[in-house]
């Protein structure tokens, strides 16, 4: 069967490419030295990677998300703990629904999940600020959390627990001493992406920001001026090769929990 | 982990005794025990959210605040002017042609990584796959407009090829535009899915509907395409759901002319303070894309079954 895939293969490798254009395009015009984002390209300059160290708003803005994103990626991965502990330990009435009900944020449109967080917060009276935005990441991450916790608790061999119990421990010194390890690459797993997912999330923080705008919001302000945009290229450029890299340990991390418990490499993060 | 009380004998007894302290100790206690954070979070987050929305829609606006009169007038402009209509019907037309056509380009990649590529690298294939997707979403669009643009990559090489004497205008700020950056958005989310279904697919059926005479085109007809709809299902849903509440793509594509939904619901929130429209405009979104899903589902029952069987 495997030879016939030549076909395939090279459809695969087309369709690679369309998904990898505009992120291939990105650092060549951050590079590039000219003001215009055109060809043909006009020079090699590092002057916009120069730029961007001189501009404080957007240090504000890279300090307010990352304040905000580790702050949800912790939230969003002790909710998924729970969650996904009880989907795959447990049996209880309603079981179904409860989940589900969970993992609406996966499909809804963020815009929804947006506006009406924006209501209830200014109807109680909340001043937005950075926590209303994590209210609102926590919320969309946590599924994620879930779906990658689920696999490493699947994973789990459920006698090895059985045995710690039958040796004498309590249920919470069971769950530290041999769960915990066990599911440890999961939660480093779950911890970067809530913390990408967060990091580049723009929708509900334009609409729950207030007055400090995260750096997704601050890109967006800056996409209508002309003469910002290569160094928005250049900003790019470094948030790609960072997110990159974090899904590289993200990846390693889950790799080595499926290999540690033993089981099969079914696929990839979602 | 309410259980510690387990070992301590006289009290586990007595509790046992009580309809309640079964309840506790039970199996189903404890999960609903451990669940209950998240529950109540997605409780607080969402359901109370959604339901305030739903109440703001059939209020009236008034001068900087809002008035609690009831009233279906947000609705009866919401579906009645035409304007709005003509946004809505936009949008279930752009998300309806990206899910066809990201599902469509999606298939033969999960086809070709899950019967072609061997087991070892196919988790290697998949991170391929979604490393864009993980990549600043306002970025890659912002790109769109610069491969798609009046100077764009598009242009100014098929013009350098000779094969056009003037830029193609009818790339940018329209709806082909919103399809195009939408469908690449979008494109590991309908892989994945269908990638997991084909997975799923016992391999000797396969063998067997060959060997008793089927050809190859045939046995993927009958065979693998029907088995795998569940994951085509869940493809359909996990793309046509987000696109239509879209706010980037059209608002830096489209122009004018390609505005959708969300464009609207944000501009009634954030820019005109009209929150009851808004939230009727959310709300009527929000009905369509569940009936939309609903008759999806409904009529792809079929292959949902075979699933469970």
């Amino acid at each position: 069967m495997r030879s016939k895939g030549t076909g395939f293969r090279a459809y695969t490798i087309a369709y690679l490419i369309f998904l990898y254009a505009p992120i291939v395009l990105l650092p060549i015009f951050a590079f590039n030295n000219s003001t215009i984002i055109a060809f043909p390209l006009a020079g090699f300059t590092t002057n916009w990677f120069r730029e961007l160290a001189t501009i404080p708003a957007l240090h504000h803005a890279v300090w307010n998300s990352l304040v905000i994103a580790v702050s949800t990626s912790i939230l969003s991965t002790c909710l998924g703990v729970f969650a996904a502990r009880a989907s795959t330990r447990y049996d209880f009435p309603g079981k179904g629904p409860i989940i589900g009900f969970i993992m609406l944020p996966l499909v809804l449109p963020e815009i929804i999940v947006a506006v009406s967080l924006l209501v209830v917060l200014l109807g109680i009276g909340i001043e937005l600020s950075a926590w209303t935005v994590i209210l609102g990441h926590v919320l969309i991450c946590t599924p994620f959390s879930i779906a990658i916790l689920n696999s490493a608790f699947q994973s789990l061999d459920k006698s090895l627990e059985e045995a710690a119990i039958d040796l004498g421990e309590t249920r919470w010194s069971t769950f530290r001493l041999i769960t915990f390890p066990l599911i440890m690459p999961g939660i480093i797993s779950s911890l970067l992406i809530s913390f990408t997912i967060s990091l580049d999330e723009f929708i509900i923080a334009f609409f729950l920001t207030g007055t400090q705008p995260t750096l997704p919001v601050y890109i967006w302000s800056q996409l209508r001026f002309p003469t910002k945009l290569p160094s928005i290229m250049a900003l790019g450029t470094i948030l790609v090769a960072l997110s990159i890299t974090l899904l590289i340990i993200a990846e390693y991390f889950r790799r080595r929990g499926i290999a540690r418990s033993g089981g099969q490499d079914a696929g990839g993060f979602l | 982990m309410g259980a510690t009380g387990a070992n301590r004998g006289q009290p586990a007894i007595m509790d046992a005794k009580t309809r309640w302290g079964r309840f506790r100790r039970s199996e189903a206690a404890s999960g609903l025990l451990l669940i209950s954070p998240t529950a109540l979070y997605a409780l607080l987050m969402l359901a109370v959210p959604l339901a305030a929305i739903l109440l703001y829609s059939v209020l009236t606006d008034g001068y900087l605040t809002v008035e609690w009169t009831p009233t279906l007038a947000n609705y009866a402009e919401a579906w009645g002017d035409p304007l709005y209509r003509q946004v809505m019907l936009r949008s279930l037309f752009v998300s309806a042609t990206v899910t066809l056509v990201t599902v469509l380009l999606a298939y033969p990649v999960a086809y070709y990584v899950s019967f072609h590529v061997s087991p070892s690298r196919k988790s290697l294939w998949l991170f391929l796959i979604t490393i864009p997707f993980w990549t600043s979403y306002l970025i890659r669009v912002f790109l769109w407009k610069v491969i798609l643009g009046f100077n764009g990559v598009v242009n100014s090489s098929l013009m350098t090829l000779g094969i056009i004497d003037e830029p193609l205008t009818f790339i940018l700020y329209n709806v082909n535009a919103v399809v195009i950056t939408l469908a690449h958005a979008y494109a590991p989310f309908a892989i994945l899915p269908i990638f997991v279904a084909l997975e799923k697919i016992d391999r000797s059926l396969l063998e067997a509907s060959q060997d008793l005479g089927e050809s190859r085109l045939l046995t993927f007809w009958r065979v693998t395409l029907p088995l795998s709809m569940p994951g085509v299902v869940a493809a359909v849903l996990i793309v046509f759901i987000p696109t239509i509440g879209d706010y980037v793509t059209p608002q830096l594509v489209g122009g004018p002319e390609g505005r959708m939904i969300s464009n609207a619901i944000q501009l009634q929130y954030l820019r005109l303070d009209n929150y009851p429209l808004g939230s009727a405009l959310a709300v009527s979104a929000m009905a369509i894309v569940t009936a939309v899903s609903l008759v999806f589902l409904f009529l792809n029952r079929r292959f949902l079954r075979v699933r469970q069987q």
